[in-house]
């Protein structure tokens, strides 16, 4: 093992104390920015999930359509010019909506509805657990997710529980796991036109067309074609639907900016801790930084024992925040707003603390740069 | 004899500014040879820390030059200085200076180690310069675990480890008792005079003349008298 790693360990370690205030930092630090980090991961991935769902190629909406929820409508006639383009397999017209749901109780809870032409494989439920998709094309059939079973009053396997949309029977027919909404409000799967009665849409009227192409179609030939021929309406892939969602409700909302804040502060907090525990520990060895300066040895030498120790700091602290954040992901897994850790996010948030740790040291480099050898005389 | 391996002509330093400055060092000349060990005594205040911190290339003198083993010193860097240290001088100090947290042969593989001597290398020459200083048996203690007069060796054997030219050494015995005091001394004359390596020692106390080749005495920052011993302890 090289002497200057020995060194820096038995520098840190010396004083066991200060070296766990120092882990703590890091960890409260590091876990502070995966929470934040990891909410705004999940929370962009929540907010999409309708739109990666959905299979579609291209989406024709209303002009200034901000996010999927935006209820803005448009004419289904634009379906049929869709059609009429060269490439376009499907143009699917899809209508979403927040509606009042009654228990037969009495009771009444929103809940967002989801319409879609089902036979042509529109927006549909995924991951069933109960009931088939095939099953909501008969008369009053939805589709809800078990983890609002309470908030909707149903109970059992849920098939076959009934209650009422605007004064509409509704009857669950399918029953899906995991489909959870960031608002809280549960979604409500059910046909297009269904749909339309239930949220108090115009026939003719939709807030979607999926537009799905045939296979080696010019996505960009359509997508100008589209927009040559139908007038008031924007036509994003669905890449870019998915950025425009996420763009809104993380910055034009400010939910973005809340999350990265609280990492900023994770990060500023973290940072203060290492550079005032590594400071501190420089100044209680600022004898043996002096005897190693006094034998000869060059600054870079010295730097290496400081940047060594905040390496192992922010490794050991790292580990540790990395282990508690996977406990956290376990324990939001089922919430309406899951914690998020990417692999990459995990490299990322490594690096962030290496870079905190490593430049936490600078202050006490700057103590030592200024170290006056010759005081070993005299100590 | 030898040609000098320390040279300092006419060097003066003036420490602090103002109302509190101080001339430390009035036009002070010394030459250290390799083979001899020289004795620097004075009184408190006299000089002599300041001197071998100029000579040690820790301090620059206000005016005057030295030469450590043909290299002037004058207009070097912090890092040039530190070179010249690390090349050609061993340092003994009074309160031995050994890092409490590594072992004996750490603490002395510490001055290979910051010259980039390989691991393998350095721990070989390590226990080496501990049997030298008679601490064959000692390389995995701790300084905690170690007496005064071993810690001191363990510094000694640190010192000479890179085979310097020049040790320098600062009251060396001061914080020993009489018997370790004598040993230590006897291993530092040893040093110089089995490698031909120059030894100065900055020191309070007669008792150790008897080890001296020469004995140079300053007061007030100027060199009154030097006696040539001649017989040393051979």
């Amino acid at each position: 093992m090289p002497l200057v790693f020995t060194l820096a360990f038995r520098n840190l370690f010396h004083d066991r104390l200060r070296f766990i205030a120092t882990v703590i930092g890091i960890v409260f630090s590091i876990v502070l920015v995966t929470v934040q980090m990891g909410l705004y991961l999940g929370f962009g991935r929540m907010v999409t999930t309708m739109i990666d769902h959905a299979s579609a190629d291209l989406w024709i909406m209303p002009q200034g359509t901000k996010c999927f929820e935006d209820p803005s409508l448009l004419d289904t006639r634009e379906r049929y010019r869709a059609l009429s383009i060269d490439g376009v397999a499907e143009a699917i017209p899809v209508v979403i909506g927040f509606a009042d749901w009654r228990i037969p109780g009495g009771a009444t809870t929103p809940v967002f509805v989801i319409g879609s032409d089902l036979r042509a494989g529109g927006l549909q439920p995924w991951n069933l657990v109960e009931g088939r998709v095939e099953a909501l094309s008969t008369p009053n059939a939805v589709a809800i997710d078990r983890s609002y079973f309470d908030r909707l009053g149903v109970s059992g396997t849920g098939l076959g529980a009934t209650a009422e949309i605007r004064q509409q029977l509704v009857r669950v027919a399918a029953v899906t796991d995991g489909i959870r909404s960031f608002t809280t409000t549960p979604f409500v799967f059910m046909d297009v036109d269904r749909a339309r009665a239930h949220t108090g849409v115009p026939s003719g009227k939709a807030t979607y067309v999926l537009v799905r192409l045939n296979p080696d179609t010019d996505r960009a030939s359509v997508r100008r074609q589209l927009l040559s021929n139908i007038s008031d309406v924007e036509v994003l892939t669905t890449a870019e639907f998915r950025e425009r969602s996420r763009s809104f409700w993380l910055f034009s909302t400010g939910a973005g900016a809340a999350l990265f804040a609280g990492a900023l502060l994770g990060v500023i907090v973290g940072t203060v801790i290492v550079a005032q525990t590594l400071y501190s520990s420089t100044k209680e060895h600022l004898n043996e930084f002096a005897t190693l300066r006094a034998i000869g040895s060059s600054r870079r030498y010295i730097y290496k024992v400081i940047v060594w120790q905040a390496l192992l700091s922010a490794v050991i602290g790292f580990s540790l925040a990395a282990l508690i954040g996977e406990i956290i992901v376990g324990a939001t897994a089922a919430t309406a707003l899951p914690i998020v850790i990417t692999p990459g996010l995990m490299a990322g948030l490594f690096l962030l603390t290496v870079v905190m740790c490593v430049g936490s040291a600078i202050a006490a480099i700057v103590q030592v740069t200024r170290v006056d050898p010759a005081i070993v005389f005299t100590r | 004899m030898t040609e000098p391996l320390l040279e300092a002509t006419n060097v003066a330093k003036v420490l602090g500014s103002g109302a509190a400055k101080v001339a430390a060092l009035k036009g002070v000349s010394l030459t250290l040879k390799g083979g001899e060990l020289t004795l620097l005594m004075g009184p408190s205040g006299s000089g002599k820390t300041t001197l071998l911190s100029i000579l040690g290339c820790m301090l620059t003198p206000t005016e005057g030059t030295v030469r450590i083993c043909g290299h002037s010193t004058a207009g070097a860097d912090p890092e040039a200085l530190a070179l010249l240290r690390r090349e050609h001088v061993g340092f003994v100090f009074q309160s031995f200076h050994l890092f409490p947290t590594l072992s004996a042969t750490d603490n002395v593989r510490l001055a290979l180690d910051i010259r980039d001597e390989g691991a393998r290398s350095a721990k070989a020459k390590s226990r080496e310069a501990l049997a030298r200083v008679g601490l064959p048996h000692k390389i995995k203690a701790f300084p905690r675990e170690l007496s005064g007069g071993e810690q001191q060796r363990v510094a000694i054997a640190r010192a000479i480890v890179g085979n310097p030219s020049i040790i320098l050494a600062d009251e060396p015995t001061a914080a020993l008792d009489g018997e370790n005091g004598q040993a230590i001394m006897k291993i530092l004359a040893g040093i110089a005079r089995e490698n031909a390596r120059a030894v100065l020692i900055v020191t309070h106390d007669p008792r150790l003349m008897p080890f001296a080749d020469r004995v140079v005495h300053i007061e007030d920052g100027r060199i009154v008298r030097e006696e040539r011993r001649g017989a040393g302890l051979q």
